[in-house]
């Protein structure tokens, strides 16, 4: 088993974390795992991703230039990315401010209505637990109790207390995936 | 973790004495996590944030010259305006640690990853006849393995040694498995591991000084000849590399760092088509794999180095194999990483579709 995921949006929605978590949960699974960020001075508003591999074998480049699975939070990141997604690959995709969607056909396109369902939950803040949610579902590397387990290990001991709601967002968007 | 923690635990792991530094991109997750992991009220261990890098290089001297175990870590400008001190540390035999965490240059140049230090730190890099041992990791577990195998080098050859990483290995997170913690030496263990140390003379011992001047040529040059018998004694005993897929390969690539995973990818992928490649990883950059670079040349068509900088390993692989086999570089700059397939393209260019 192998995948090869970039998560791509704007800083400050949370791409990193998301992938952070999910290499966690991976870790937690036994899985070999490398997390690579695209570093830099780019805080909330610029654009942001991160290259995730899970493996059950030891894993060599951590550096990419095509993908198994996408997910998508932004135009720019579409762009750049929608034409790296490997034939049969899954491009998950929150058309939420997204005025081109996605036009391969040898791909399996998934659109989630992440933002809306945050909006809807009235919790902003887990709005990438959602879109983690709908990688879990096309994806499932990881079961969701190593991403819970994950979450432990990811986040500070203070927000612990939310965890509930990042897994009922997680489930959420298990569900928003037809 | 990324792999500039596990620098950091493994410092505290190690049982180092000291850590002196200032915060540079790629690497200041280092002072960051020893801040935050507070060894100071654990194992006794020092972390201090300096007011500049010359001053972290000059503390770690200090702590040096005492027979502590001291480490200083920075990003490439940071580890320019340490040569004085490194070149001070060689020429006055201490050990020490210092970590390098490349980003492009030259000048303040770009946060991200390079290579562009590797005659830096492989070529001396202050003045005066001196090397570094010089240990590039590929993965974060080799981070935290580094340091342990760091110190040792440096006290077993009172020498200061370099870990040389890039952006991409400080900065990436994967599964590593931290060494136990050790003691911190005793103040006895020093006097009896580093008999040269100034620990405050008591009784009859001889007067220990630690200083690189000499004005006495003929004895500035016995000192020389004496480091230079430790290079050789070093290039003997500990050079280290990783060699994947040679013994059928018709090329060869050559990379060290994140940058030979990369590679190692590009291979896998060509096997696939059919294209038999080979990788040898320099681990020591200094004592340099010269022989291993050579045996696994012996049937091959062509040698590609690949590294992120215009071409500088790439000196030192053509003295391996003396120009008898055609080698070429490939090379991103200013903080661009290759891919697997620039790669293999780079590959097929030079040697195949040419």
């Amino acid at each position: 088993m192998k995948d090869e995921i970039i998560i791509a949006g704007f800083g400050g929605q949370g791409v990193l974390s998301m992938g952070k978590i999910l290499a966690y949960a991976a870790l937690e699974n036994n899985l070999e795992v490398t997390w690579m960020p695209s570093y830099g001075p780019e805080q909330r508003g610029g654009t942001a991703n991160v290259t995730v591999i899970l493996s059950d074998e030891p894993i060599s480049s951590p550096v990419l230039d095509t993908y198994d699975t996408a997910v998508i939070l932004n135009q720019q990141s579409l762009d750049k990315f929608e034409g790296k997604v490997k034939p049969g690959g899954v491009l998950i995709y929150d058309p939420y401010g997204i005025h081109r969607a996605p036009t391969r056909t040898d791909i399996t396109v998934v659109s989630v209505d992440a933002m809306e369902a945050t909006i809807e939950m009235g919790q902003a803040k887990s709005y990438n637990m959602i879109l983690l949610g709908a990688l879990l579902k096309m994806r499932p590397d990881v079961p969701v109790e190593a991403v819970v387990r994950g979450l432990k290990k990811a986040l500070p001991e203070r927000h612990h207390h939310l965890i509930p709601v990042n897994e009922a967002a997680i489930r959420r968007g298990m569900d928003l995936v037809k | 973790m990324k792999g500039n923690e596990a620098i950091a635990h493994a410092a505290i792991r190690y049982g180092a004495d000291g850590y002196f530094g200032y915060p540079i991109t790629p690497q200041s997750e280092v002072l960051e996590t020893l801040e935050a992991l507070m060894p100071w009220e654990t194992t006794g261990m020092v972390v201090l944030q300096a007011e500049s890098e010359v001053s972290s290089i000059n503390m770690v001297y200090g702590g040096a010259a005492t027979g502590k175990a001291v480490m200083t870590s920075s990003s490439s400008p940071g580890v320019s305006l340490m040569q004085e001190g490194i070149s001070y540390l060689a020429a006055s035999e201490l050990p020490a640690l210092i970590v390098n965490v490349m980003r492009g240059g030259p000048g303040l140049g770009t946060i991200h990853p390079s290579q562009s230090d590797y005659f830096q730190a492989t070529k001396g890099g202050g003045h005066g006849d001196y090397h570094l041992i010089v240990l590039a990791p590929s993965t974060v577990q080799e981070m935290a393995d580094f340091v342990a195998l760091g110190f040792d080098l440096a006290f077993k050859y009172r020498t200061p040694s370099m870990i040389l990483a890039d952006g991409i290995v400080g900065q990436m997170m994967e599964k590593v498995v931290l060494p136990p913690q050790r003691p911190r030496r005793t103040a006895e263990q020093i006097k009896e591991q580093c008999p040269w140390a100034v620990t405050g003379r008591e009784g009859s011992r001889k007067r220990n000084v630690v200083t690189s001047l000499e004005l006495d040529s003929a004895v500035m040059e016995k000192n020389n000849e004496r480091f230079q018998r430790t290079y050789r004694e070093i290039e003997k005993n500990e050079v280290r590399y990783e060699a994947r897929y040679t013994e059928d390969a018709d090329y060869l690539i050559v990379a060290f760092g994140s940058i030979a995973r990369i590679c190692l990818k590009a291979i896998e992928d060509a096997r696939k088509e059919g294209i038999k490649i080979g990788l040898v990883r320099p681990i020591t950059l200094w004592p340099f794999p010269f022989d291993a670079i050579r045996e696994a040349a012996r049937n091959v068509k062509g040698i590609l180095c690949v590294e992120i900088n215009a071409g500088q390993m790439i000196e030192d692989v053509r003295l391996a194999v003396s120009d008898r086999v055609p080698v070429c570089h490939f090379g991103r700059m200013g903080g661009i990483v290759p891919n697997p397939q620039e790669v293999l393209d780079a590959l097929k260019k030079d040697f195949i579709n040419k």
